[in-house]
């Protein structure tokens, strides 16, 4: 099948049960998409093509098996999940040789429910960044327009899934790593509830704002990623231990007459280009032309939501980073002859400028006689921030606002100020904060750009099934956005 | 608040790092921005809240204390920049 890489991921799972299409086939399928548009967008830091055909060649010599809700469908994972024996860099040198001995837990997940991995995806080193240009090996580039960034940090995933170069892939979201992008790209993106997905096997930035989700071109492909990874993991003990409702049972929904969805003030205002708020608005028409129900809300500390997370992400990133010295794996400076120096060494030349930025400025709120006025304060007003969000959640089902505030910027347009930078995230970041669910999916391009516009749907914790269940409905009503036009 | 290269030079060295001087000024300027900006936080008055540091609702998951093998030795050293086979080798230190 010459176009099968075009397929969703569920009409490929379909196609390999039936045995119409061969794990096999749909590997090599992918493989030669990769080697098609890699060129032009570098979504990948490796490709595990030996390893991907071998797997897929034993999985043919079995025959499929319905019980396996991934049977054969290729998959790429962004490269700060551990990965037996395959290298997993995080983006930066420091772990530029890498490979770990063990699967993290959603890697073993996807593993076990037949998935094939075929690469793992580029971004900003140590998922720090927006648009996914601090990846010390190269940036990746937007495959709608190939002098944009794709966003960032799971920027890779997007572009990877955007380009058709697998049907699905795991990116990771601490300050809206995952819907940004997926935004930015035109893609479904979700960041599950905090603790929903095991964080064990993940390289740690921000401990309390990390969440793994997938990412891919559909709604429905999206539930069957999660449905696989969701669970409980007694590695991780901030990983509950709820029972996965059924996500796929959530998406036949006809029509959102009854539903409640509430608009944050804060979210459809000031800064808003006016191409994102155009697209975002038209989705909202949709949305009530369905049936629901627009209630305002107000979200009054999310003003103050960036500069909590630079304090908190940065806080607890000086802390996790700390295990970088050179002794035990990573990069070690071989000028250095003491032990100090090779700490200091290993760690200059290892980390790039945006990560050495985040781990002095979280040395920094962290020092003594800072760490009141920094991060004490970060985490008293980080509770009124996720009380805002208990409180609008409590007025109605899902709440409902753009994912960015802008669709893709130019490469390197940002690079020189980091708080610009940082203010990319305005959006997605008070959702980490909170701990609660969000996802982003395509509404159209901007009238203006071109490039993909996306709405991002925030629910109550646990209630990612809402999420599925209102965006499908909306995928249905919404107007494909088609191919990019990139490629 | 003002943010001075040596300032910067302090903050590295506790954070394990060496910059040379054209960063030190560099992060120094952005630092200052930066902070300037975090410093809007002092608007609100949160003297009678209690800090959230985690969404995590459950409380900490407690198992036995039992000792149990996670991994072979060969493989946690397969990673390590210098080995003897079978510890990390560092530089001696007294």
């Amino acid at each position: 099948m010459s176009n099968l890489y075009t397929k969703s991921l569920s009409e490929v799972r379909s196609l390999l049960l039936s045995r119409e299409v061969s794990a096999e086939e749909a590997v090599t399928s992918c493989l030669d998409r990769i080697d098609a548009t890699e060129p032009k967008i570098q979504a990948l830091l490796s490709v595990q093509r030996e390893e991907a055909i071998a797997a897929a060649k034993a999985m043919d010599a079995a025959g499929p098996d319905a019980d396996k809700p991934l049977w054969g469908v290729p998959v790429t994972v962004k490269d700060v999940l551990c990965t037996k024996g395959v290298p997993t860099t995080c983006g930066s040198k420091i772990l530029g040789d890498f490979k770990p001995f063990y699967d993290a837990y959603s890697v073993r997940k996807l593993k076990e429910a037949g998935a094939v991995i075929v690469g793992k995806t580029n971004m900003d080193e140590f998922a720090m960044g927006s648009s996914t240009e601090n990846s010390a090996f190269h940036p990746t580039r937007n495959p709608w327009d190939l002098s944009r960034v794709p966003g960032g940090s799971s920027g890779g995933s997007a572009a990877s899934v955007a380009a058709s170069q697998t049907f699905g892939s795991l990116g990771t979201d601490t300050g809206g790593s995952i819907r940004q992008p997926a935004s930015l790209c035109g893609c479904v993106g979700m960041k599950p509830t905090y603790g929903r997905v095991s964080r064990y096997g993940m390289v740690a930035y921000g401990s309390s704002l990390d969440q793994i989700g997938p990412m891919t071109r559909t709604v429905e492909d999206n539930a069957r990623m999660l449905q696989v990874i969701a669970g409980h993991d007694p590695k991780d003990s901030t990983c509950s231990d709820l029972a996965v409702p059924d996500y796929l049972a959530a998406l036949g929904r006809a029509d959102l007459k009854g539903l409640r969805i509430g608009l944050p003030k804060e979210f459809w205002g000031k800064g808003l280009d006016p191409e994102v708020e155009a697209s975002c608005a038209s989705a909202l028409n949709t949305l009530k032309e369905l049936g629901a129900e627009p209630v305002e809300v107000s979200l009054p500390h999310s003003p103050y939501a960036i500069a909590v997370y630079y304090i908190v992400a940065t806080a607890e990133a000086s802390s996790n980073l700390a295990r970088f010295d050179g002794v035990r794996y990573g990069y070690r400076d071989a000028d250095a002859s003491e032990l100090l120096d090779i700490y200091v060494k290993s760690r200059s030349k290892g980390f790039g400028d945006e990560v050495q930025r985040r781990i002095m400025l979280g040395t920094y709120v962290l020092s003594s006689g800072y760490y009141d006025a920094y991060y004490r304060k970060a985490a008293q007003v980080r509770r009124r921030i996720r009380e805002d969000y208990e409180q609008a959640l409590a007025q109605c089902d899902v709440l409902c606002g753009p994912a960015s505030p802008v669709t893709a910027w130019k490469v390197g347009e940002l690079t020189d100020d980091p708080l610009k930078m940082y203010l990319m995230d305005i959006y997605t970041i008070s959702l980490n904060l909170a701990g609660l669910p969000g996802l982003s999916l395509p509404v159209g391009l901007g009238r203006d750009s071109g490039m993909p516009v996306g709405l991002q749907l925030l629910g109550k914790a646990f209630d990612e099934a809402t999420l599925y269940s209102v965006a499908s409905v909306l995928e249905k009503a919404t107007p494909t956005i088609g191919t990019p036009a990139g490629l | 608040m003002k943010i001075s290269p040596e300032r910067v030079a302090e903050i590295a060295k506790l954070a394990r790092l060496e910059l040379d001087d054209d960063k030190l000024t560099l992060f120094a300027g952005q630092f200052e921005s930066i902070l300037n900006y975090m410093e809007t936080l002092n608007e609100l008055d949160t003297s009678d809240v209690e800090p959230l540091y985690s969404p995590v609702m459950h409380s900490t998951v407690l198992r036995e204390d039992v000792a149990a093998k996670t991994a072979e030795r060969n493989a946690v050293l397969s990673n390590a920049p210098q080995t003897d086979g079978q510890f990390f080798v560092v530089p001696k230190i007294v």
